[in-house]
């Protein structure tokens, strides 16, 4: 790597006193990234870009939205009917919170197959855990702020689970309420809130593309870049690849705002809140099913813990345990291309996200995709199960037994062989 | 690039089918049938005399009983009124004022600025007036119920005069097909010949149905044609970008063996 000459003056003496122009010259345009990542390696990007269009969009709701319990909903209809254009920035905030997380999820069951958690990208790993459980935190408040129905019930439930935890619970939630319900105390701390970690999450990102410039990108084979043969400059080669990817998500974004802006919405929340009506069906946005069918698959009490105790342990669990499966996976090989068993593993548990999901969304005694006799409960548990019986049995004992196919000595070798199969 | 489009299907099937049978789920209640609407596809726009019609219904019928909160007399334009005709709707109706210089409230004709005053003084009077059920305010209807234009065709057409055998109906409820748990408050409004159309168009009931879900799918969406318009040119520049930043894409990798 080296230091680049700068012949434009003004450039050279900024960079002399503050080296930003070196700084991006070395991030942006020299790092040296695998030449064989997939398309799969578009999606941290892609999420990035929409965490900006959702500051932006946001920051633009904001000068026409009032945080108060009596004008909230009012004053996002009128963003929708009477700002100029507001309901085109309202519609991409609200698409793009669902964006933002097909990207995320994308991005993630991408580190998860290629092993990207592994050694040395540990650290790497933790910060997107940490953005992932910011934006999780920033999604809910933000749902609240409309003050529908299922803004206000949502709120409720999700607040109230905190008062599952023994002697600090009820406190800690009426403190979390600033008051003895959902309200417009509520209301004004998650708006305070909803506009304040969007930036801690920008914050976490510039140290999550840091660790990542220091360790370098995975890619496909899991195999290092071991000479410069195997790697390619960013610009052009990344900068215009993921140009075209975002051409393409761009077009799966926009479509929904335009011609189907509601449809990962609720229609319960186009009803202002009312804490004396309860909606018969309460549930989360899409991007919560898996989590809320794992806390509501726990039924029973265990050594007299109580079930919902449990359950709200066991959310948080699900996505505790990922800190850890750096140490779990006992493979020595990182990407599933060559673990001929693990790789079943890992497509399990991508369809057990999915049936999660689908449990989340319906009531538990209804029929697990209508077979009779087939309880939505029983499918979350045993899903459930299997959640956390991949990460805590499958991927020690699987790493340790499994033999994995021989790997390519680099990443050129892979490219060559691939090029000559084709 | 095949690699990428199986990618960019896969994903984009398993984001719609995973939502889209989560969105499928809505308990007992049978699904309203679906109809054809003049919005529908990627080109559609609302039909300006079956919104006018729309909004006779509501005047006439709806109004008695619904608020419609969100709309202002000024927003008629949108389906069609002009200035002219939306000052004499408006003044049609007493809009509450004040306090004046004595510090009264008085009333006067409405302006085009007014919002459509509702028909209650408060969600106690409307209880009170109907049997302890509140009519729901109608501006956002189309939006807050699934299906929504679908489901309000489905409640002013799914009336039944006598619940079906077995079923138990409460003092003072109507049976409905759509409504969750069939029992109504509201009595079945719409019938043949509710409201006789300034346009001459036949007043069945079917069209009554039609012409009040088209009326609130415009209270709920009024930016429903800008926005599609929008969306057809946004979609069109987007994919002329993408293809050429893909024919870039193409050169710059062109000697990469990757």
């Amino acid at each position: 790597m080296s230091a680049p000459v700068w012949n434009n003056k003004v450039v050279k003496w900024v960079d002399d006193r503050l080296p930003v122009f070196t700084m991006l010259h070395h991030s942006a345009y020299e790092y040296p990234t695998p030449k064989n990542l997939s398309y799969m390696w578009n999606f941290g990007s892609l999420a990035g870009f929409v965490l900006v269009t959702m500051i932006l969009t946001g920051i633009f709701l904001v000068m026409n939205y009032t945080p108060h319990a009596d004008m909230a909903f009012w004053s996002v209809e009128r963003i929708m009917r009477d700002v100029n254009y507001g309901w085109l920035i309202r519609y991409i905030h609200m698409n793009g919170a669902s964006m933002f997380f097909i990207c995320v999820y994308i991005h993630i069951f991408r580190g998860l197959y290629y092993g990207s958690y592994k050694a040395p990208r540990e650290v790497l790993w933790w910060i997107g855990i940490l953005i992932l459980l910011a934006m999780m935190a920033t999604a809910f408040m933000g749902y609240v702020l409309p003050w529908g129905q299922m803004s206000f019930w949502g709120a409720t439930v999700i607040t109230n689970l905190f008062s599952a935890f023994p002697i600090i619970g009820d406190p800690l939630v009426t403190w979390l309420w600033g008051g003895f319900s959902v309200d417009n105390p509520t209301l004004n701390r998650f708006f305070s809130l909803h506009y304040l970690m969007p930036f801690v999450i920008l914050g976490l990102v510039v140290l999550h593309v840091w660790a990542l410039h220091s360790v370098r990108s995975n890619n496909p084979t899991g195999v290092e870049i071991k000479t410069p043969q195997d790697a390619i400059p960013f610009h052009p080669y990344y900068t215009i690849k993921d140009l075209f990817g975002m051409g393409v998500f761009l077009i799966f974004f926009m479509f929904f705002v335009f011609f189907a802006p509601d449809f990962f919405g609720e229609p319960d929340n186009y009803i202002p809140a009312n804490p004396l009506v309860t909606p018969p069906h309460i549930v989360p946005e899409w991007y919560f099913l898996p989590f809320y069918a794992i806390l509501r698959s726990i039924d029973f009490t265990v050594f007299g813990i109580p079930a919902k105790l449990l359950g709200v342990l066991a959310m948080f669990a699900s996505i505790i345990v990922l800190f850890v499966i750096p140490w779990l996976d006992t493979s020595k090989v990182r990407s599933s291309k060559f673990r001929p068993v693990y790789k079943w593993f890992f497509l399990i548990l991508f369809i057990d996200c999915f049936v999660l999901g689908y449990c989340g969304k319906k009531a538990p005694d209804d029929y697990f995709m209508g077979i009779e006799g087939l309880k939505v409960i029983v499918v979350g548990q045993l899903a459930t199960l299997y959640y956390f019986a991949h990460f805590l049995v499958v991927m020690p004992i699987v790493g340790k037994l499994e033999r994995p196919k021989p790997l390519p000595t680099s990443i050129s070798e892979s490219v060559l062989k691939e090029g000559a199969n084709a | 690039m095949r690699k990428f489009a199986l990618t960019a299907i896969a994903a984009a099937f398993a984001v719609t089918a995973f939502t889209g049978t989560a969105a499928k789920a809505s308990g007992a209640t049978p699904v309203p049938p679906a109809q054809t609407w003049s919005w529908d596809n990627l080109f559609g726009t609302f039909d300006r005399a079956q919104l006018q019609r729309g909004f006779q219904v509501y005047k006439n019928v709806c109004a008695g009983c619904h608020s419609l909160r969100f709309i202002a007399f000024r927003n008629l334009e949108g389906i069609g009124f002009n200035e002219d005709q939306i000052k004499a709707i408006a003044a049609e109706y007493d809009i509450e004022d004040g306090p004046n210089d004595d510090g009264d409230m008085f009333t006067r004709p409405g302006i085009a600025s007014d919002y459509f005053p509702s028909p209650f003084a408060n969600d106690k009077a409307a209880a009170a007036s109907n049997g302890g059920a509140i009519p729901p305010d109608l501006s956002l209807m189309a939006k807050a119920r699934m299906n929504g234009p679908d489901y309000i065709v489905g409640l002013m057409t799914g009336y039944e005069e006598e619940a079906p055998e077995g079923f138990s109906l409460s003092e003072g409820k109507h049976y409905n097909h759509y409504f969750p748990g069939h029992q109504i408050s509201m009595a079945p409004p719409l019938y043949d010949e509710a409201v006789e159309y300034t346009d001459g168009t036949p007043a069945t009931l079917e069209q009554h149905a039609h012409d009040i879900a088209a009326f609130l799918k415009w209270t709920a969406q009024p930016e429903l044609e800008a926005r599609k318009a929008m969306g057809i040119k946004v979609l069109l520049f987007l994919i002329f970008l993408t293809a050429m930043l893909y024919a870039v894409k193409r050169k710059i990798w062109r000697d990469i063996e990757h």
